[in-house]
């Protein structure tokens, strides 16, 4: 007895009725029929051409970013750490931009304020500092995969863009810096009750590595978001094509956490 | 339909190929083996954008002072720098989760589970097959598709899979889910447990591979039209 007929009388000892049986012909088809059931694995092959996947990897991205806009809450907060929990200032890392030192300028350093504002203009330190404070010790994520917990001291950008008559209507804020940094946020971001307009770190004014003298920062984005040495916001409904020096470079836009 | 030892029904046909007759079983089924192929690319590019991700920052501690890990080697790096391996990542992480998610509730919906979840009575089995694999100890009798350490074997890639998308979603998202961040012990936590996950995957792989080597084409191409020819447990 062959070894196909030895298994068949296997199986139909198990079997309850007869094998359907296939002729030569029939095998060719079905086999056929089962590699056909498997085409759409070769639309993965667009991913081996990188003028292909490159574009395909971006749209990837937008959709993360489109997925993590829908997990936020404005009014969830951020988890907030006692005093104790807080990383040391000198182990603060230190990712700059640039080596731009904001002294000469401190003087007359004014923010200028553009776009969908009732009263744009320029704002002075002592005017932003009027608003009502706030600290707060809360996460700095940043891109690479490191964190840290640091002290922050402003006013919210919340109140800020209240202040200036920001148009809630609008969908975006734009932030450049002095050092020709610039950023991008969403205004759903830029309320949200944590985000900063920073003027303070540890209890102390802004250093020129932190950014001085004013800077953003948020626990609800990446650090790369938190742009320092502020030079202007623009209240916007649309993005300029320059959305941010590392967004533009490939980073995700959004950069929410 | 045939059934095996662990109740799962096994359907067969019988085909005439140059003059011989031949059972052919059904081992995996269209949803299955799409969703292999697809999981098999995807933790292709996952684990190549990963550990470029991870060369950025190679370690699970404090920034400062910063203790590096590894090196990762250019050659299994994917994406040039940071920002390109966090476009394949996130657009893969997708992908992987969807085929991933469809194939676990193929395996409830439909009960195949028990062909490839290790049951607790199946336990005693495995060290049989160790001792077989390892030690060349003589086969244990099989009467399904597949052996107690085989299913081990693919169990732990579900819990590998399930570990690597709950992880991965954390770091995406760590304020939005910070309860659930706080819960397993903080950021570099899950990113230590996240990159244990590949480990998991990367243990996993040689070994299938090598299996799939040993037990030839016929083994393989089931992978591929989902029948397997003569397979040995009808035996």
């Amino acid at each position: 007895m062959s070894l196909g007929r030895r298994l068949f009388s296997q199986v139909n000892k198990m079997n309850t009725g007869n094998l359907p049986k296939l002729d030569e012909k029939g095998l060719r088809r079905m086999k056929r029929r089962e590699w056909m059931k498997l085409l759409p694995l070769a639309a993965m092959g667009a991913f081996a051409f990188p003028s292909v996947n490159e574009k395909l990897i971006k749209r990837g991205l937008e959709f993360s970013d489109f997925a993590a806009e829908k997990f936020f809450r404005r009014e969830r907060l951020a988890p907030t750490f006692s005093d104790r929990e807080v990383t040391a200032f000198e182990q603060f890392p230190i990712n700059s931009y640039s080596d731009y030192d904001p002294e000469a300028e401190l003087e007359n350093w004014k923010l200028i304020v553009e776009g969908m504002v009732a009263r744009p203009g320029e704002y002075s330190l002592a005017q932003i500092k009027a608003l009502p404070k706030q600290v707060q010790n809360v996460k700095h994520i940043c891109v690479e995969g490191w964190n840290v917990i640091g002290n922050f001291g402003g006013v919210r950008l919340a109140d800020f863009l209240q202040f200036v008559g920001a148009d809630p209507q609008a969908k975006f804020v734009e932030m450049s810096c002095m050092d020709d940094y610039f950023t991008s946020y969403d205004l759903a971001s830029a309320l949200h009750p944590q985000t900063l307009l920073c003027y303070e770190m540890y209890g102390q004014p802004l250093t020129k590595d932190h950014g001085a003298p004013l800077r953003i920062h948020t626990p609800v984005k990446l650090g790369y978001k938190s742009a320092k040495h502020l030079f202007s916001l623009r209240v916007t409904n649309v993005l300029r094509s320059e959305k941010g020096f590392w967004e533009d470079q490939g980073y995700s836009w959004y950069g929410g956490v | 339909m045939a059934m095996t030892k662990s109740g799962l029904a096994i359907q067969a046909i019988e085909a005439e190929r140059k003059g011989q007759s031949e059972i052919y079983t059904r081992e995996h089924p269209w949803l299955v083996r799409l969703t292999h192929w697809l999981n098999a690319i995807s933790l292709l590019v996952m684990t190549g954008s990963g550990l470029q991700i991870f060369y950025a920052f190679p370690s699970f501690g404090a920034k400062i002072p910063q203790v590096n890990l590894l090196n990762v080697p250019e050659a299994v790096r994917l994406g040039g720098w940071l920002g390109g391996a966090l476009q394949w990542h996130f657009s893969f992480a997708w992908l992987f989760t969807l085929s991933g998610l469809a194939y676990v509730i193929y395996l409830v919906v439909t009960g195949h589970w028990r062909q490839v979840i290790l049951q607790p009575k199946e336990i005693r089995g495995i060290w049989p097959m160790v001792r077989h694999y390892f030690f060349f100890k003589a086969k244990p009798a099989q009467l399904e598709p597949y052996n107690p350490l085989q299913k081990l074997a693919y169990t732990s890639t579900i819990i590998f899979g399930v570990m690597a998308v709950v992880t991965g979603l954390l770091i995406f998202k760590p304020v939005q889910f910070a309860w659930l961040e706080k819960l397993l012990g903080g950021f570099g936590v899950i990113r230590f447990l996240h990159f244990a996950a590949m480990c998991g995957f990367l243990a996993f792989i040689p070994g299938h591979l090598i299996m799939v080597a040993l037990h030839g084409w016929n083994n393989f191409y089931s992978m591929i039209i989902g029948w397997k020819r003569n397979p040995d447990y009808l035996q």
